[in-house]
């Protein structure tokens, strides 16, 4: 049994393929997505989806942020900025943690939406830096 | 009866133009193609959004407390009117449409005493309104120098509407901007932005088997929260696949306005030659007859 996986970017479908399962940062953690899985909209944090196929990670992209839709055969991955992990850059990731801390910094708390956006950036974008050395399913 | 050499200069003019023409058909239609390809790369994030939305929206519906973005503000005294143009002309009627539409779109709403403001996305929109709906214009973006348009620049404007949005500048947003039907019919469209469209209303919103799609998913943080996050991401999204119908759209009408062009001008020198060689004609059987008259008096 597998499902099928797409990672969407507004700009481009990324990536469509079987797997065996995937695990998708959710906002309110890591969900596991097997085939069968019921029916789930989630929101994404910024993190790692992997794709596991025979027992292993086969891919890992790192998402900032976005959506994620399950069926039971279907997972589909709507994310804001995709970047495959090995591609990710300390010094890039690291800027983006300074940039999001001084606009996080900057904010007016009273400004919900705003104070929101931020923190959200924030968190994205330490979630970035800390996975350019992952260490969660390393060794499955 | 003009001379030869001016007949001659004229009919190289047009040539010349023609020239520029069909070049410049050429490089639309390969422009165009690389349009097409952009708009239906996007696609698939646009059907899957508006899928969640309106599993979403459908049970939010009705709940009086779900996102203005959603449901609206309770108001429809301010109309803001978004008007998707290209940034360039020579495009036959383009242009046009969309200023002509959003004029008719202003008085309309006028007469029924609401208040129309305008936002130009597009630079030859907003040169051309600027002419008499100049109070109305609020805001202005456009994408000269730009080569391709990044989501990043829909989403730009899509915040910028939020935030007027909320800051309570406008009621009801509405976009109008030429949907991209093939390459010969670009149709002026108007699409409600503010409060979003009633997923009924929308075909994205239907899923494979056309029918309109029942929630009975699991939602994670929540409902609300959730729409509150994804509503103004779907504003982003159907702003950036306006912007991509309308500069296929652009790229396919300039590559039609160029083809007639380039067509007019091959029509045009086709008549210049045939005066050129009437008069060079004419010029010849006087000089004949002059000669011989001239022999016959001797």
């Amino acid at each position: 049994m597998t499902i099928a996986l797409e990672i969407i970017s507004p700009e481009k479908l990324l990536l469509t393929r079987d797997v065996d399962m995937v695990v998708i940062p959710g906002t309110d953690g890591d969900i596991g997505v097997l085939p069968g899985h019921s029916k789930l909209i989630t929101g994404l944090r910024g993190g790692l989806v992997d794709i596991y196929e025979k027992g292993a990670i086969s891919g890992r992209y790192f998402v900032s942020g976005g959506f994620a839709e399950v069926t039971e055969s279907r997972c589909a991955v709507l994310a804001d900025a995709i970047i495959p992990q090995e591609e990710l850059d300390a010094g890039v990731a690291q800027a983006a943690v300074a940039e999001a801390k001084a606009a996080y910094d900057a904010v007016d708390i009273q400004d919900q939406d705003a104070y929101r956006n931020a923190s959200d950036r924030l968190i994205s974008a330490q979630a970035m830096l800390d996975s350019v050395t992952p260490h969660r399913g390393d060794a499955v | 009866m003009p001379s030869l050499k001016t007949l001659r200069g004229r009919i190289n003019s047009v040539k010349s133009t023609r020239k520029i023409t069909s070049a410049m058909k050429m490089v639309a239609a390969a422009k165009l193609r690389r349009a097409q390809a952009q708009a239906e790369a996007a696609r698939p994030y646009a059907v899957r959004m508006g899928e969640m939305l309106a599993a979403l929206a459908a049970s939010e519906g009705d709940n009086p407390n779900a996102s203005p973005l959603l449901v609206g503000n309770g108001k429809s005294q301010v109309h803001l009117l978004l008007a998707v143009t290209a940034d360039r002309g020579l495009a036959g009627a383009f242009n046009g449409n969309i200023s002509k539409a959003i004029r008719a779109e202003v008085k309309a709403l006028e007469a029924q005493g609401k208040t129309v403001k305008i936002f130009a996305l597009g630079r030859k929109g907003n040169d051309s309104l600027r002419r008499d709906l100049k109070d109305q214009i609020v805001n202005t973006r456009n994408f000269v120098g730009k080569k391709t348009i990044g989501f990043a620049e829909a989403e730009a404007v899509a915040e910028e509407l939020v935030r007027g949005f909320k800051a309570g500048e406008y009621d009801v947003v509405s976009m109008v901007f030429n949907r991209f039907q093939n390459i010969m019919v670009q149709r002026v469209t108007e699409q409600a932005l503010i409060p979003a469209v009633k997923p009924t209303a929308n075909d994205n919103l239907r899923s494979e088997n056309g029918a309109l799609v029942e929630h009975n998913y699991e939602v994670e943080p929540d409902d609300g929260s959730l729409l509150d996050r994804l509503l103004p991401r779907n504003l982003a999204v159907q702003i950036y696949s306006a912007l991509l119908e309308n500069s296929a759209g652009f790229y396919a009408s300039q590559m039609t306005a160029m083809d007639s062009a380039t067509r007019n001008a091959g029509d045009m020198i086709k008549k210049l030659s045939l005066s050129y060689n009437r008069a060079r004609q004419a010029n010849i059987t006087k000089e004949l007859i002059e000669i011989i008259s001239g022999a016959e008096a001797v």
